[in-house]
Protein backbone atom coordinates (compact mmCIF):
# COMPACT_ATOMS: atom_id res chain seq x y z
CA UNK A 1 0.00 0.00 0.00
CA UNK A 2 1.60 3.86 -0.87
CA UNK A 3 0.09 6.42 1.53
CA UNK A 4 0.01 10.30 0.38
CA UNK A 5 3.59 11.69 0.83
CA UNK A 6 3.49 15.53 2.99
CA UNK A 7 5.70 17.88 3.32
CA UNK A 8 4.85 19.88 6.57
CA UNK A 9 6.00 22.07 9.09
CA UNK A 10 5.36 20.21 12.43
CA UNK A 11 5.33 22.31 16.01
CA UNK A 12 7.57 20.65 18.57
CA UNK A 13 4.86 20.04 21.41
CA UNK A 14 7.38 17.93 23.93
CA UNK A 15 11.03 17.40 24.34
CA UNK A 16 11.78 14.97 26.37
CA UNK A 17 15.53 14.15 27.04
CA UNK A 18 16.08 10.71 27.86
CA UNK A 19 19.70 10.55 28.42
CA UNK A 20 23.01 11.34 27.32
CA UNK A 21 22.67 10.23 23.59
CA UNK A 22 18.88 10.26 23.12
CA UNK A 23 15.75 12.88 23.00
CA UNK A 24 12.48 12.10 22.33
CA UNK A 25 10.46 14.71 19.86
CA UNK A 26 6.57 14.97 20.10
CA UNK A 27 5.27 17.13 17.11
CA UNK A 28 2.04 18.29 16.71
CA UNK A 29 0.84 18.48 13.10
CA UNK A 30 -0.85 21.54 12.30
CA UNK A 31 -3.53 19.90 9.77
CA UNK A 32 -4.90 15.97 10.49
CA UNK A 33 -2.14 13.59 10.45
CA UNK A 34 -2.25 11.09 7.77
CA UNK A 35 -2.35 7.81 7.78
CA UNK A 36 1.26 6.56 9.08
CA UNK A 37 1.51 2.65 9.29
CA UNK A 38 4.59 1.24 11.66
CA UNK A 39 7.88 0.67 10.14
CA UNK A 40 7.32 3.86 8.32
CA UNK A 41 10.07 6.82 8.79
CA UNK A 42 10.23 10.66 8.16
CA UNK A 43 12.96 12.74 6.63
CA UNK A 44 13.26 15.68 8.98
CA UNK A 45 15.03 19.42 7.80
CA UNK A 46 18.25 20.39 10.01
CA UNK A 47 18.06 24.40 9.43
CA UNK A 48 20.94 26.28 10.14
CA UNK A 49 23.09 23.94 10.21
CA UNK A 50 25.62 24.06 6.72
CA UNK A 51 27.39 20.44 7.19
CA UNK A 52 24.00 19.30 7.45
CA UNK A 53 23.45 19.61 3.81
CA UNK A 54 21.03 16.22 3.72
CA UNK A 55 17.68 15.74 5.66
CA UNK A 56 17.99 13.10 8.45
CA UNK A 57 15.68 9.62 8.22
CA UNK A 58 13.81 8.87 11.65
CA UNK A 59 11.50 5.88 12.34
CA UNK A 60 8.13 7.28 13.24
CA UNK A 61 7.90 6.31 17.62
CA UNK A 62 4.54 6.50 17.98
CA UNK A 63 1.55 8.45 16.61
CA UNK A 64 -1.63 9.83 18.83
CA UNK A 65 -3.87 10.29 16.11
CA UNK A 66 -6.50 11.76 19.13
CA UNK A 67 -3.91 14.41 20.08
CA UNK A 68 -2.61 14.48 16.45
CA UNK A 69 1.50 14.11 17.37
CA UNK A 70 3.83 11.68 16.52
CA UNK A 71 6.78 11.32 18.34
CA UNK A 72 10.23 10.81 16.70
CA UNK A 73 13.14 8.75 19.40
CA UNK A 74 16.52 10.79 17.92
CA UNK A 75 20.02 9.33 19.08
CA UNK A 76 22.59 12.16 18.31
CA UNK A 77 25.27 10.88 15.73
CA UNK A 78 26.99 13.98 14.34
CA UNK A 79 26.10 17.50 13.61
CA UNK A 80 22.67 17.42 12.19
CA UNK A 81 21.15 15.33 15.21
CA UNK A 82 23.12 17.59 17.38
CA UNK A 83 21.25 20.59 16.02
CA UNK A 84 17.49 18.71 16.33
CA UNK A 85 18.66 17.84 19.97
CA UNK A 86 18.31 22.03 20.81
CA UNK A 87 14.61 22.51 19.26
CA UNK A 88 12.93 23.64 21.69
CA UNK A 89 8.97 23.47 22.40
CA UNK A 90 7.17 25.81 19.62
CA UNK A 91 10.01 24.98 17.37
CA UNK A 92 8.97 24.15 14.20
CA UNK A 93 10.34 21.03 12.42
CA UNK A 94 9.90 20.18 8.82
CA UNK A 95 9.06 16.66 7.82
CA UNK A 96 8.66 14.45 4.40
CA UNK A 97 6.14 11.87 5.67
CA UNK A 98 5.32 8.68 5.99
CA UNK A 99 8.16 7.37 3.82
CA UNK A 100 8.64 3.67 2.76
CA UNK A 101 7.02 0.45 3.62
CA UNK A 102 5.96 -0.89 6.98
CA UNK A 103 6.08 -4.09 8.42
CA UNK A 104 3.81 -6.69 8.03
CA UNK A 105 0.81 -7.52 9.52
CA UNK A 106 1.20 -11.05 11.35
CA UNK A 107 -1.23 -13.97 10.72
CA UNK A 108 0.19 -15.22 13.76
CA UNK A 109 -0.07 -13.87 17.90
CA UNK A 110 3.52 -15.12 18.73
CA UNK A 111 5.34 -12.51 17.97
CA UNK A 112 9.00 -11.60 18.99
CA UNK A 113 10.39 -7.42 18.32
CA UNK A 114 13.88 -7.16 18.85
CA UNK A 115 15.39 -4.11 18.86
CA UNK A 116 18.88 -2.33 19.42
CA UNK A 117 20.11 0.99 20.29
CA UNK A 118 18.07 3.16 18.25
CA UNK A 119 16.56 0.69 16.30
CA UNK A 120 13.81 0.40 18.95
CA UNK A 121 12.36 3.24 17.27
CA UNK A 122 9.81 1.71 15.07
CA UNK A 123 8.64 -1.14 17.76
CA UNK A 124 6.72 1.05 20.09
CA UNK A 125 4.77 1.91 16.93
CA UNK A 126 4.32 -1.28 15.81
CA UNK A 127 3.63 -2.99 19.79
CA UNK A 128 0.51 -0.06 20.00
CA UNK A 129 -0.34 -1.35 16.21
CA UNK A 130 -0.35 -5.21 16.93
CA UNK A 131 -2.37 -4.30 20.42
CA UNK A 132 -4.86 -3.20 18.19
CA UNK A 133 -4.95 -6.27 16.76
CA UNK A 134 -5.41 -8.29 19.94
CA UNK A 135 -1.47 -8.81 19.32
CA UNK A 136 0.82 -8.63 22.66
CA UNK A 137 4.18 -9.50 21.80
CA UNK A 138 7.13 -10.15 23.45
CA UNK A 139 9.47 -6.98 23.51
CA UNK A 140 13.44 -7.52 23.85
CA UNK A 141 14.75 -4.15 23.91
CA UNK A 142 18.79 -4.34 24.08
CA UNK A 143 20.44 -1.08 25.56
CA UNK A 144 24.54 -0.31 26.11
CA UNK A 145 24.11 0.40 29.58
CA UNK A 146 21.17 1.12 32.64
CA UNK A 147 21.44 4.92 31.77
CA UNK A 148 20.23 4.28 28.37
CA UNK A 149 17.38 1.91 29.06
CA UNK A 150 14.08 4.23 28.79
CA UNK A 151 10.60 4.00 28.32
CA UNK A 152 10.17 0.72 29.19
CA UNK A 153 6.84 1.67 31.15
CA UNK A 154 5.14 2.45 27.88
CA UNK A 155 6.57 -1.11 25.88
CA UNK A 156 5.34 -3.03 28.91
CA UNK A 157 1.79 -1.45 28.15
CA UNK A 158 1.80 -3.27 25.11
CA UNK A 159 3.88 -6.65 25.17
CA UNK A 160 6.03 -8.70 27.82
CA UNK A 161 9.01 -6.70 27.79
CA UNK A 162 12.68 -8.31 28.02
CA UNK A 163 15.90 -6.30 28.49
CA UNK A 164 19.46 -6.78 27.93
CA UNK A 165 22.35 -4.37 28.72
CA UNK A 166 26.00 -4.58 27.07
CA UNK A 167 27.74 -4.39 30.64
CA UNK A 168 24.87 -6.12 32.83
CA UNK A 169 23.60 -3.24 34.72
CA UNK A 170 19.98 -3.50 33.75
CA UNK A 171 18.05 -6.96 32.85
CA UNK A 172 20.58 -9.54 31.28
CA UNK A 173 24.09 -9.05 30.56
CA UNK A 174 25.35 -9.18 26.59
CA UNK A 175 23.53 -8.15 23.53
CA UNK A 176 20.02 -9.05 22.13
CA UNK A 177 20.72 -11.30 20.14
CA UNK A 178 22.76 -13.17 23.44
CA UNK A 179 19.17 -12.85 25.78
CA UNK A 180 18.43 -16.33 26.89
CA UNK A 181 14.93 -16.67 24.87
CA UNK A 182 17.15 -17.69 22.32
CA UNK A 183 18.59 -20.54 24.07
CA UNK A 184 15.67 -22.21 24.89
CA UNK A 185 14.89 -25.96 22.75
CA UNK A 186 11.88 -24.68 21.28
CA UNK A 187 11.25 -21.01 20.73
CA UNK A 188 7.52 -20.62 20.21
CA UNK A 189 7.41 -17.61 18.48
CA UNK A 190 5.93 -17.70 14.80
CA UNK A 191 7.26 -14.23 13.16
CA UNK A 192 10.15 -12.16 14.71
CA UNK A 193 10.15 -8.11 13.58
CA UNK A 194 13.93 -6.69 14.43
CA UNK A 195 15.55 -3.42 13.58
CA UNK A 196 18.91 -2.22 14.96
CA UNK A 197 22.57 -2.22 14.20
CA UNK A 198 23.57 -4.19 11.09
CA UNK A 199 25.22 -7.17 12.68
CA UNK A 200 22.37 -7.49 15.53
CA UNK A 201 19.84 -8.17 12.40
CA UNK A 202 22.28 -10.30 10.56
CA UNK A 203 22.51 -12.50 14.25
CA UNK A 204 18.77 -12.16 14.67
CA UNK A 205 18.01 -13.00 11.14
CA UNK A 206 20.33 -16.46 11.16
CA UNK A 207 18.14 -17.83 14.48
CA UNK A 208 15.15 -16.99 12.70
CA UNK A 209 15.99 -18.72 9.63
CA UNK A 210 17.90 -21.95 11.66
CA UNK A 211 14.72 -22.04 13.35
CA UNK A 212 12.38 -21.63 10.42
CA UNK A 213 10.77 -18.38 12.44
CA UNK A 214 9.78 -15.90 9.45
CA UNK A 215 11.66 -12.47 10.11
CA UNK A 216 11.29 -8.96 9.03
CA UNK A 217 14.22 -6.36 9.89
CA UNK A 218 14.24 -2.51 8.82
CA UNK A 219 17.49 -1.34 7.66
CA UNK A 220 19.18 2.48 7.93
CA UNK A 221 20.97 2.42 4.60
CA UNK A 222 22.47 6.16 4.26
CA UNK A 223 19.83 8.20 2.07
CA UNK A 224 19.39 11.36 0.27
CA UNK A 225 16.19 12.45 -0.91
CA UNK A 226 14.05 9.37 0.97
CA UNK A 227 11.26 9.00 -1.45
CA UNK A 228 12.84 6.95 -4.20
CA UNK A 229 14.50 9.26 -6.96
CA UNK A 230 18.24 9.65 -5.65
CA UNK A 231 18.71 5.54 -5.64
CA UNK A 232 21.49 5.82 -2.82
CA UNK A 233 20.10 3.85 -0.39
CA UNK A 234 19.56 0.90 -2.04
CA UNK A 235 20.93 -2.92 -0.86
CA UNK A 236 21.05 -5.74 -2.86
CA UNK A 237 18.00 -8.39 -2.76
CA UNK A 238 16.76 -11.69 -4.79
CA UNK A 239 15.53 -9.28 -7.07
CA UNK A 240 18.28 -7.30 -7.62
CA UNK A 241 19.12 -3.56 -6.02
CA UNK A 242 16.11 -1.87 -4.10
CA UNK A 243 15.45 1.26 -2.54
CA UNK A 244 15.60 0.73 1.55
CA UNK A 245 13.81 4.14 1.32
CA UNK A 246 10.54 2.72 -1.03
CA UNK A 247 10.71 -0.89 -1.15
CA UNK A 248 11.80 -0.90 2.92
CA UNK A 249 12.81 0.00 4.94
CA UNK A 250 11.21 -3.22 6.12
CA UNK A 251 12.60 -6.33 4.09
CA UNK A 252 11.55 -10.07 4.92
CA UNK A 253 14.96 -11.39 5.58
CA UNK A 254 14.42 -14.15 2.84
CA UNK A 255 14.86 -10.98 0.04
CA UNK A 256 18.36 -9.82 1.52
CA UNK A 257 21.55 -10.42 -0.08
CA UNK A 258 23.14 -11.10 3.60
CA UNK A 259 26.61 -11.92 1.98
CA UNK A 260 26.84 -8.48 -0.33
CA UNK A 261 25.79 -6.05 2.98
CA UNK A 262 27.88 -3.54 3.83
CA UNK A 263 29.45 -3.18 6.85
CA UNK B 1 1.81 38.95 -15.53
CA UNK B 2 5.21 38.23 -17.20
CA UNK B 3 5.99 35.83 -20.17
CA UNK B 4 8.29 33.18 -18.19
CA UNK B 5 7.96 31.19 -21.43
CA UNK B 6 11.47 30.22 -23.78
CA UNK B 7 12.10 28.61 -26.88
CA UNK B 8 14.31 26.02 -26.62
CA UNK B 9 15.80 24.77 -30.20
CA UNK B 10 12.06 25.25 -31.61
CA UNK B 11 11.13 24.20 -28.26
CA UNK B 12 8.07 25.93 -26.44
CA UNK B 13 8.57 25.98 -22.29
CA UNK B 14 5.78 27.05 -20.44
CA UNK B 15 9.12 28.70 -17.93
CA UNK B 16 12.68 27.90 -17.87
CA UNK B 17 12.51 25.45 -14.66
CA UNK B 18 12.70 21.93 -15.66
CA UNK B 19 14.17 19.15 -13.22
CA UNK B 20 17.77 17.48 -13.56
CA UNK B 21 18.15 13.70 -14.61
CA UNK B 22 18.49 11.35 -11.31
CA UNK B 23 16.90 13.85 -9.32
CA UNK B 24 13.30 13.59 -10.40
CA UNK B 25 12.93 9.27 -11.09
CA UNK B 26 10.57 9.54 -13.84
CA UNK B 27 8.80 12.13 -12.56
CA UNK B 28 5.38 10.29 -10.80
CA UNK B 29 7.61 10.11 -7.37
CA UNK B 30 6.75 13.71 -7.35
CA UNK B 31 3.09 13.53 -7.55
CA UNK B 32 2.17 14.17 -4.35
CA UNK B 33 4.17 17.09 -3.99
CA UNK B 34 3.83 19.45 -6.59
CA UNK B 35 1.70 19.64 -10.08
CA UNK B 36 4.28 18.45 -12.94
CA UNK B 37 2.18 20.60 -15.42
CA UNK B 38 3.69 23.77 -14.16
CA UNK B 39 7.09 22.41 -14.98
CA UNK B 40 8.84 23.19 -18.13
CA UNK B 41 10.14 19.68 -18.49
CA UNK B 42 10.99 16.81 -17.18
CA UNK B 43 14.42 15.40 -17.63
CA UNK B 44 14.10 11.78 -16.44
CA UNK B 45 16.56 9.12 -15.28
CA UNK B 46 19.39 7.86 -17.57
CA UNK B 47 18.25 5.21 -20.03
CA UNK B 48 21.10 2.42 -21.25
CA UNK B 49 21.08 0.08 -23.62
CA UNK B 50 20.36 -3.07 -20.83
CA UNK B 51 19.70 -2.86 -17.34
CA UNK B 52 22.30 -2.09 -15.11
CA UNK B 53 22.28 -2.61 -11.69
CA UNK B 54 24.78 0.06 -10.51
CA UNK B 55 27.69 0.51 -7.84
CA UNK B 56 27.74 -1.43 -4.50
CA UNK B 57 26.12 0.56 -1.63
CA UNK B 58 27.20 3.02 -0.30
CA UNK B 59 26.84 5.25 -3.06
CA UNK B 60 26.04 8.42 -1.38
CA UNK B 61 28.62 10.81 1.08
CA UNK B 62 27.62 14.32 2.34
CA UNK B 63 29.60 17.02 2.03
CA UNK B 64 29.70 20.57 3.03
CA UNK B 65 26.95 22.29 0.84
CA UNK B 66 27.06 19.23 -1.25
CA UNK B 67 26.86 15.71 -1.95
CA UNK B 68 28.41 12.84 -3.88
CA UNK B 69 27.00 9.92 -5.57
CA UNK B 70 28.18 6.78 -7.39
CA UNK B 71 24.81 5.53 -8.18
CA UNK B 72 26.59 4.39 -11.91
CA UNK B 73 23.18 4.72 -14.01
CA UNK B 74 21.43 2.06 -12.26
CA UNK B 75 18.19 1.54 -14.62
CA UNK B 76 16.06 -1.28 -16.17
CA UNK B 77 17.05 -0.63 -19.74
CA UNK B 78 15.45 0.62 -22.50
CA UNK B 79 13.08 -1.65 -23.57
CA UNK B 80 11.92 -1.49 -19.72
CA UNK B 81 11.64 2.21 -20.36
CA UNK B 82 9.52 1.91 -23.57
CA UNK B 83 7.04 -0.86 -22.25
CA UNK B 84 6.75 -0.11 -18.77
CA UNK B 85 7.57 3.51 -17.99
CA UNK B 86 6.67 5.58 -21.25
CA UNK B 87 3.00 4.69 -21.36
CA UNK B 88 2.58 6.14 -17.82
CA UNK B 89 4.51 9.66 -18.03
CA UNK B 90 3.94 9.60 -21.72
CA UNK B 91 0.75 12.38 -20.99
CA UNK B 92 2.47 14.51 -18.19
CA UNK B 93 1.63 18.03 -19.32
CA UNK B 94 5.24 19.20 -19.37
CA UNK B 95 7.91 18.01 -22.09
CA UNK B 96 9.59 14.70 -20.86
CA UNK B 97 13.23 14.53 -21.69
CA UNK B 98 15.42 11.27 -21.64
CA UNK B 99 18.78 11.26 -20.23
CA UNK B 100 20.25 8.81 -22.76
CA UNK B 101 23.48 7.02 -21.39
CA UNK B 102 25.65 4.18 -22.64
CA UNK B 103 29.41 2.76 -22.56
CA UNK B 104 29.80 2.34 -26.82
CA UNK B 105 28.76 4.93 -29.53
CA UNK B 106 26.86 1.40 -30.37
CA UNK B 107 25.17 1.38 -27.40
CA UNK B 108 24.13 5.70 -27.68
CA UNK B 109 23.14 5.10 -31.05
CA UNK B 110 20.59 2.00 -30.33
CA UNK B 111 19.06 3.59 -27.52
CA UNK B 112 18.40 6.80 -28.89
CA UNK B 113 16.84 5.18 -31.83
CA UNK B 114 14.33 4.02 -29.95
CA UNK B 115 13.91 6.97 -27.93
CA UNK B 116 13.17 8.33 -31.24
CA UNK B 117 9.87 6.19 -31.76
CA UNK B 118 8.35 7.41 -28.90
CA UNK B 119 5.57 10.38 -30.28
CA UNK B 120 5.40 11.89 -26.81
CA UNK B 121 9.33 12.44 -25.72
CA UNK B 122 10.26 15.51 -27.95
CA UNK B 123 13.87 15.66 -27.19
CA UNK B 124 17.06 13.23 -25.83
CA UNK B 125 19.90 14.66 -23.22
CA UNK B 126 22.79 12.65 -24.08
CA UNK B 127 24.77 12.04 -21.20
CA UNK B 128 28.70 12.38 -22.02
CA UNK B 129 29.25 13.15 -18.33
CA UNK B 130 28.46 10.77 -15.93
CA UNK B 131 31.96 10.17 -14.03
CA UNK B 132 30.77 6.55 -11.85
CA UNK B 133 30.75 4.55 -14.97
CA UNK B 134 33.90 2.48 -15.82
CA UNK B 135 33.60 2.62 -19.64
CA UNK B 136 32.29 5.52 -22.03
CA UNK B 137 30.05 8.01 -19.87
CA UNK B 138 32.61 10.58 -18.95
CA UNK B 139 35.42 9.67 -21.35
CA UNK B 140 32.90 10.82 -24.39
CA UNK B 141 32.68 13.90 -22.28
CA UNK B 142 36.33 15.03 -21.70
CA UNK B 143 37.95 14.09 -25.26
CA UNK B 144 36.65 16.75 -27.75
CA UNK B 145 36.77 14.12 -30.74
CA UNK B 146 35.38 11.23 -28.75
CA UNK B 147 32.43 13.75 -27.89
CA UNK B 148 31.99 14.66 -31.45
CA UNK B 149 31.90 11.28 -32.43
CA UNK B 150 29.07 9.64 -29.75
CA UNK B 151 26.96 13.41 -31.15
CA UNK B 152 27.17 12.83 -34.71
CA UNK B 153 26.25 8.92 -34.63
CA UNK B 154 23.36 9.82 -32.59
CA UNK B 155 22.51 13.02 -34.75
CA UNK B 156 22.48 10.57 -37.85
CA UNK B 157 19.45 8.51 -36.07
CA UNK B 158 17.74 10.91 -33.73
CA UNK B 159 15.15 12.86 -35.66
CA UNK B 160 13.71 15.36 -33.16
CA UNK B 161 16.27 17.78 -30.57
CA UNK B 162 19.29 16.61 -29.44
CA UNK B 163 20.72 17.94 -26.09
CA UNK B 164 24.26 16.93 -24.71
CA UNK B 165 24.75 17.59 -21.56
CA UNK B 166 28.73 18.21 -20.50
CA UNK B 167 30.71 17.27 -17.90
CA UNK B 168 33.12 19.84 -15.73
CA UNK B 169 36.14 17.39 -15.59
CA UNK B 170 37.81 18.94 -18.30
CA UNK B 171 40.56 21.49 -18.77
CA UNK B 172 38.50 23.55 -21.29
CA UNK B 173 35.04 23.53 -21.73
CA UNK B 174 34.66 25.70 -24.83
CA UNK B 175 36.73 23.05 -26.44
CA UNK B 176 33.61 20.05 -25.76
CA UNK B 177 30.89 22.60 -26.00
CA UNK B 178 32.55 23.23 -29.42
CA UNK B 179 33.32 19.51 -30.16
CA UNK B 180 29.60 18.87 -29.56
CA UNK B 181 28.61 21.80 -31.55
CA UNK B 182 29.92 20.32 -34.38
CA UNK B 183 28.84 16.51 -33.99
CA UNK B 184 25.36 18.36 -34.31
CA UNK B 185 24.20 18.62 -30.91
CA UNK B 186 20.85 21.82 -30.81
CA UNK B 187 21.43 22.48 -27.05
CA UNK B 188 24.05 22.06 -24.43
CA UNK B 189 22.89 21.00 -20.99
CA UNK B 190 25.75 21.68 -18.57
CA UNK B 191 26.86 20.90 -15.89
CA UNK B 192 27.18 17.47 -14.59
CA UNK B 193 28.55 16.33 -11.49
CA UNK B 194 32.11 17.24 -10.81
CA UNK B 195 34.80 13.92 -9.83
CA UNK B 196 35.29 14.25 -5.92
CA UNK B 197 36.20 12.30 -3.18
CA UNK B 198 35.21 11.20 0.64
CA UNK B 199 37.24 9.73 3.31
CA UNK B 200 36.56 8.43 6.91
CA UNK B 201 39.58 9.03 8.91
CA UNK B 202 38.22 6.57 11.65
CA UNK B 203 37.85 4.04 9.57
CA UNK B 204 41.07 5.05 7.22
CA UNK B 205 38.87 4.22 4.07
CA UNK B 206 36.58 5.78 1.63
CA UNK B 207 32.88 6.61 2.32
CA UNK B 208 32.14 5.53 -1.39
CA UNK B 209 32.42 1.92 -2.77
CA UNK B 210 33.81 3.61 -6.08
CA UNK B 211 36.16 5.31 -3.83
CA UNK B 212 35.37 8.18 -5.92
CA UNK B 213 31.92 10.09 -7.29
CA UNK B 214 30.51 13.10 -8.44
CA UNK B 215 29.87 16.13 -6.40
CA UNK B 216 26.28 18.11 -6.92
CA UNK B 217 24.65 20.84 -4.67
CA UNK B 218 25.37 24.41 -4.18
CA UNK B 219 29.34 23.49 -3.37
CA UNK B 220 29.60 23.33 -7.08
CA UNK B 221 27.12 25.99 -8.77
CA UNK B 222 30.01 28.75 -8.87
CA UNK B 223 31.93 26.70 -11.24
CA UNK B 224 28.74 25.79 -13.20
CA UNK B 225 28.04 29.86 -13.64
CA UNK B 226 31.36 30.25 -14.89
CA UNK B 227 31.38 27.33 -17.02
CA UNK B 228 27.94 28.44 -18.49
CA UNK B 229 29.50 32.13 -19.08
CA UNK B 230 32.04 30.78 -20.92
CA UNK B 231 30.01 28.62 -22.92
CA UNK B 232 27.66 31.33 -24.14
CA UNK B 233 30.32 32.96 -25.03
CA UNK B 234 31.84 30.42 -27.53
CA UNK B 235 28.85 29.04 -29.04
CA UNK B 236 25.75 29.92 -30.36
CA UNK B 237 23.19 26.99 -29.74
CA UNK B 238 21.08 27.51 -26.21
CA UNK B 239 22.25 26.25 -23.04
CA UNK B 240 20.28 24.51 -20.22
CA UNK B 241 22.20 25.13 -17.08
CA UNK B 242 22.48 23.54 -13.76
CA UNK B 243 24.56 22.94 -10.65
CA UNK B 244 23.82 23.46 -6.98
CA UNK B 245 20.38 25.24 -8.06
CA UNK B 246 18.43 25.74 -4.66
CA UNK B 247 16.40 28.80 -5.25
CA UNK B 248 15.11 31.50 -7.63
CA UNK B 249 18.42 34.17 -7.31
CA UNK B 250 20.68 31.40 -8.25
CA UNK B 251 18.08 29.95 -11.33
CA UNK B 252 18.52 33.55 -12.39
CA UNK B 253 22.32 33.61 -11.80
CA UNK B 254 22.31 31.04 -14.44
CA UNK B 255 20.11 32.49 -17.04
CA UNK B 256 21.93 36.47 -16.49
CA UNK B 257 25.42 33.84 -17.42
CA UNK B 258 23.76 32.16 -20.13
CA UNK B 259 21.32 29.99 -19.85
CA UNK B 260 18.09 29.63 -21.71
CA UNK B 261 16.50 27.53 -19.06
CA UNK B 262 17.90 25.94 -15.96
CA UNK B 263 17.18 22.41 -14.05
CA UNK B 264 16.75 21.78 -10.44
CA UNK B 265 18.64 18.77 -9.67
CA UNK B 266 19.80 18.11 -6.04
CA UNK B 267 17.72 20.61 -4.15
CA UNK B 268 14.84 18.08 -4.94
CA UNK B 269 15.88 15.71 -2.28
CA UNK B 270 15.81 18.65 -0.09
CA UNK B 271 12.66 20.07 -0.49
CA UNK B 272 10.68 18.43 -3.07
CA UNK B 273 8.29 21.49 -4.07
CA UNK B 274 11.54 23.75 -4.59
CA UNK B 275 10.87 23.60 -8.58
CA UNK B 276 7.94 25.33 -7.91
CA UNK B 277 9.10 27.73 -5.46
CA UNK B 278 11.86 28.62 -8.45
CA UNK B 279 9.21 29.19 -10.72
CA UNK B 280 6.79 31.44 -8.29
CA UNK B 281 10.16 33.49 -7.27
CA UNK B 282 11.58 33.60 -11.15
CA UNK B 283 7.93 35.35 -11.71
CA UNK B 284 8.46 37.87 -8.09
CA UNK B 285 12.11 39.17 -9.87
CA UNK B 286 10.51 39.55 -13.09
CA UNK B 287 7.60 41.58 -11.57
CA UNK B 288 10.23 43.68 -9.37
CA UNK B 289 12.65 44.46 -12.33
CA UNK B 290 9.27 45.23 -14.80
CA UNK B 291 10.66 42.71 -16.90
CA UNK B 292 8.23 41.35 -19.54
CA UNK B 293 10.13 38.48 -21.06
CA UNK B 294 11.97 36.05 -19.30
CA UNK B 295 14.25 35.66 -22.56
CA UNK B 296 15.25 39.68 -21.62
CA UNK B 297 17.50 38.10 -19.13
CA UNK B 298 18.87 35.45 -21.08
CA UNK B 299 22.75 36.36 -21.10
CA UNK B 300 22.15 39.87 -20.09
CA UNK B 301 25.03 40.02 -17.62
CA UNK B 302 25.97 43.33 -17.50
CA UNK B 303 29.82 43.22 -17.49
CA UNK B 304 31.11 47.03 -17.48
Amino acid sequence: MELKKFVHDLQVVHYQRLNERHFLLELLSPEKLPLILPGQFAQALVENSPATFLRRPFSIHSVDYGANTLKLLIQIKGEGTLRLSRLKEGDALNLIYPLGNSFSIPNTKDVLLVGGGCGVAPLLFLAQFLNQRHIHPTILLGFRTREEVSEIEIYAKYGNVLITTDDGSEGEKGLAVNHSIFNSEKLSFKKIFCCGPDAMMKAVAEIARKREISCEVSLENSMACGFGVCLCCITPTVSGNERVCVEGPVFNINRLKWNNFAN
Amino acid sequence: MPDLSVNIAGLHFKNPVSTASGTFGYGDEFRDFIDLARLGAVFVKAVTGKNREGNAYPRMAETSSGMLNSVGLQNKGVDHFCRDIYPRIRNFDTHIIVNVSGSTVEEYVEVAQRINELEKIPAIELNISCPNVKLGGMAFGTIPSMATEVTAAVRKVYKKILMVKLSPNVTSITDLAKAVVDGGADVITMINTLLGMAIDAERRQPVLSTITGGLSGPAIKPVALRMVWQVHNAVKIPIIGLGGIMNAADAIEFLLAGASAIQVGTANFIDPCVSIKIIDGIEDYMNRHKIESVALLIGALRTE
